[in-house]
């Protein structure tokens, strides 16, 4: 059949009218839940990305089934959040009824209309956001509203191997970071090579993922407080950049380094402090905890990371919850993430940490939540363990938790991301100098910054 | 052919080719009911998303050829283009000259063909992300098998996995993991070429080498270019091994951009930053640059590819 020359822009129509009509998308869903801290709560409560893997979490969630009472059927889907699951769930108009993301997802999300803004359910259910860490809600925090309740927190300590340290004559002042040229001088003390390969790396200054901390030590946010303006190649990241690379640049390279890294037993008792393999490097808290049940035998020094000015610092970062837009059971969200993350919930799940640590006969190192209230009181049931060496990590752990900054949401988080880590990985690579790849990062950065926050406006 | 030339169809047999018909549509129907919802529509429906701006949770919104004419001015289009064209101009004769090695081997090893048929084909069966940690494993350049064999031969191997210039020849090189069903296709071709031919070429004094080149690579050479098509193919849209161990959960903050293929480019445009729009029409340019390289293809092969049968 020919179709006439009338009937083609009759076709073309209606193949539009077809494609515009499929596409899915429910814009910013309204928030109508009825939030009161009294009120009876029914129904299902999906939870997607969290797993209830220990007893830090299943006891938190017995605290927030008694909150929720009997009607409220909490199913958690596990695994780390799938965002395209999230976002195809909420265009089909079938969400999860919270989700547990990361917090430097948060900014994106809220940018798009994904999740809600929990100013009326902090408001209805009463929660006191000042209990929290400020950089914790800082970063959850969008165009100024709360969109995440903060849970746990994450900072970062300076972990050395004591041995080698002696037997080339420093200390943790020398690896710290509060002397960049102390820093670089032991890193070439402490690194050893064995017929042509590395056999001990000095110092490891775990680029690219700690350039924000660098870069802030060095006295540059990489992002304005607003989150519009990029500051990625401000010459002090540009400096911080030069120095952090330069540290493996003494060692033959980032190429060896990393390869020797990665060769590592980095959960196991053959870890890079057992056997000798690092001197220093920069590493989360959480894994103290790992090297003191792998091995509690290793001897290792342990401070918060330091500024030139000697003062602590660490970069905030963890997860949160957050509730989608279109949630059938927001009321019932909210009142969980407020339990989950209530002062006496996490006093109750240290206390049952702290029983099964004493019946394996091992220390209890804390825990780092995002909520300073609970911080303080956990922190009065960790008692000394008699090993100063661990001693020293829950202290570091603590002075580092009150020392900490944060990046602010911004709706083009994954872009502004990637453009400082690829801008890191290209100099680590040698495939561009700092100036001239931070120079490209932030072009790059600061482009999806505007269109991001042109669009936000605009919607 | 003139119309009265035509002979006339009885009614009957009309009914009997229409039925059929039917019979037949009617049982490919499940086939053809989930190509035409899973993968034609969604092709059709790229093709209007290529044109707007979307971000899976919001309406699309029509921004007209931006999509497009934004490709020209993204830098990451040009690398991730070329890291793929390099990729798949060493990994597609590579794999081809191994895949015909090995199933020569195979062709000469009599009875024990079957079992070494199925230990070749074998590391097909891992799936693409455990070939992607593999990678990272046996090409670590401090403590990897690869480095550790060549430094039998005291050869000091190079870093595979931290150092650009040694990043796609690693990748190239651990594609061959998968080159089991590449030697089973050719040792089926090989089985078909008719031994009088190697008897004749014997007689006149050939050796193996130049019954290879002059008998089996030209007897097979359909079989060739069928692999050659398909590798082409698969060269330009390489994403799991290559994403598994640059850009994965493993290396989530380190990424090397000689590993950057146009495939992980795509995917982090649609699933990473949500600019599904600028994704679909990513995955349009694709299309058509493997378009051009199949039909040059075709066109080469018209003078150097031999069909059986085919009048000359």
């Amino acid at each position: 059949m020919k179709l006439s020359a009338a009937r083609w822009p009759a076709v073309a129509v209606l193949a539009t009218l077809t494609l515009a009509s499929c596409a899915t998308g429910t814009g910013a869903a309204g928030d109508d839940a009825n939030y009161d801290p009294d009120a009876a709560l029914s129904g299902d409560l999906t939870v997607l990305g969290f797993g209830a893997g220990d007893e830090i979490a299943t006891t938190r969630m017995d605290e927030a089934q008694k909150a929720l009472g009997d009607d409220v059927d909490v199913k958690l889907v596990e695994g780390d959040l799938d965002i395209q699951q999230l976002l195809s769930s909420i265009a089909a108009g079938d969400p999860p009824e919270l989700i547990y993301a990361n917090r430097d997802q948060i900014g994106s999300l809220a940018a798009r209309g994904a999740i809600l803004s929990l100013d009326k359910c902090i408001d209805g259910e009463g929660i006191d956001t000042g209990q929290y860490v400020k950089a914790a809600v800082d970063q959850v925090t969008f165009d100024g509203s709360v969109y995440g309740i903060p849970e746990f927190n994450v900072v970062q300590l300076t972990m050395a191997n004591t041995s080698l340290l002696d037997a080339a004559g420093l200390t943790i002042a020398d690896v710290n970071g509060s002397n960049w040229d102390a820093v670089t001088a032991a890193s070439t003390a402490l690194v050893k090579n064995d017929g042509g390969a590395l056999s001990t790396i000095g110092v490891d200054t775990k680029m690219p993922e700690f350039f924000p901390l660098w870069a802030k030590a060095n006295g540059v946010d990489l992002i304005s407080d607003d989150g519009k303006t990029a500051n990625l190649n401000d010459p002090k990241a540009v400096e911080a950049v030069e120095f952090a690379v330069g540290v493996y640049d003494d060692q033959g390279g980032f190429a060896p380094v990393k390869a020797f890294r990665d060769s590592a037993d980095f959960f196991g008792a053959g870890n890079q402090y057992a056997t000798n393999q690092l001197g220093s490097m920069w590493m989360e808290q959480w894994y103290v905890n790992v090297l003191n049940d792998v091995s509690p035998d290793a001897t290792i020094s342990f401070d918060t990371f330091r500024t030139p000015q000697g003062e602590p610092l660490a970069f905030a970062s963890g997860s949160a919850w957050a509730i989608p837009a279109g949630s059938a059971n927001a009321a019932a969200a909210c009142r969980f993430a407020k339990a989950m993350t209530a002062t006496d919930s996490w006093i109750a799940a240290a206390n049952a940490r702290v029983k099964l640590r004493e019946a394996d006969g091992k220390p209890f190192t804390g825990l780092l939540t995002a909520n300073q209230d609970a911080d303080d009181a956990v922190r009065e049931l960790v008692t000394p363990s008699g090993d100063a060496q661990w001693d020293s990590a829950v202290e570091a752990t603590y002075l580092a938790n009150d020392n900490t900054f944060s990046l602010p949401a911004n709706p083009a988080d994954a872009e502004f991301k990637n453009a400082w880590q690829d801008a890191v990985n290209r100099v680590l690579n040698g495939q561009a100098s700092a100036q001239g790849s931070l120079d490209q990062a932030q072009e790059e950065a600061q482009k999806a910054l505007d269109a991001a926050w042109a669009k936000f406006d605009k919607d | 052919m003139s119309a009265s030339s035509i002979a006339p169809v009885r009614p009957g047999r009309l009914r009997a080719r229409r039925r059929e018909t039917l019979s037949a549509l009617l049982f490919i129907s499940p086939w053809l009911v989930g190509f035409l919802i899973f993968t034609l529509w969604p092709v059709i429906y790229s093709g209007y998303l290529s044109l707007t701006d979307y971000d899976v949770i919001n309406n699309p919104n029509f921004v007209g050829l931006d999509n497009y004419t934004a490709m020209f001015e993204d830098p990451k289009i040009a690398l991730s283009l070329t890291n793929t064209l390099i990729f798949t101009i060493l990994s597609v004769p590579l794999h081809i000259i191994v895949a015909l090695a090995l199933a020569l081997l195979l062709l000469r090893a009599a009875r024990a063909t079957g079992f070494f048929r199925t230990v070749f084909f074998l590391p097909k069966m891992t799936p693409a992300v455990a070939v992607g940690v593999l990678f990272l494993l046996i090409f670590n350049g401090q403590d990897g098998l690869i480095n550790r064999v060549l430094g039998f031969f005291g050869i000091s191997g190079p870093y595979w996995t931290t150092d650009p210039a040694w990043v796609k020849p690693g990748l190239v090189l651990i594609s061959l993991w998968t080159i089991g069903s590449s030697i089973v296709i050719l040792l089926a071709a090989l089985k078909n070429v008719p031994t009088e031919l190697y008897e004749s070429a014997r007689i006149d004094g050939a050796n193996f080498w130049q019954q290879t080149m002059r008998i089996t690579v030209p007897m097979i050479s359909s079989t060739i270019f069928f692999l050659a098509i398909i590798n082409t193919i698969y060269g330009f849209q390489i994403f799991t091994e290559a994403y598994t161990a640059f850009f994965g959960s493993g290396n989530t903050t380190y990424s090397n951009d000689a590993a950057l293929f146009y495939v992980i480019y795509l995917f982090q445009q649609g699933f990473q930053y949500l600019h599904m729009g600028y994704a679909s029409a990513m995955a349009w340019l694709l299309f058509v640059v493997i378009l051009i390289f199949t039909v040059v293809q075709f066109a080469i092969s018209r003078r150097t590819v031999y069909y059986e049968g085919e009048a000359r």
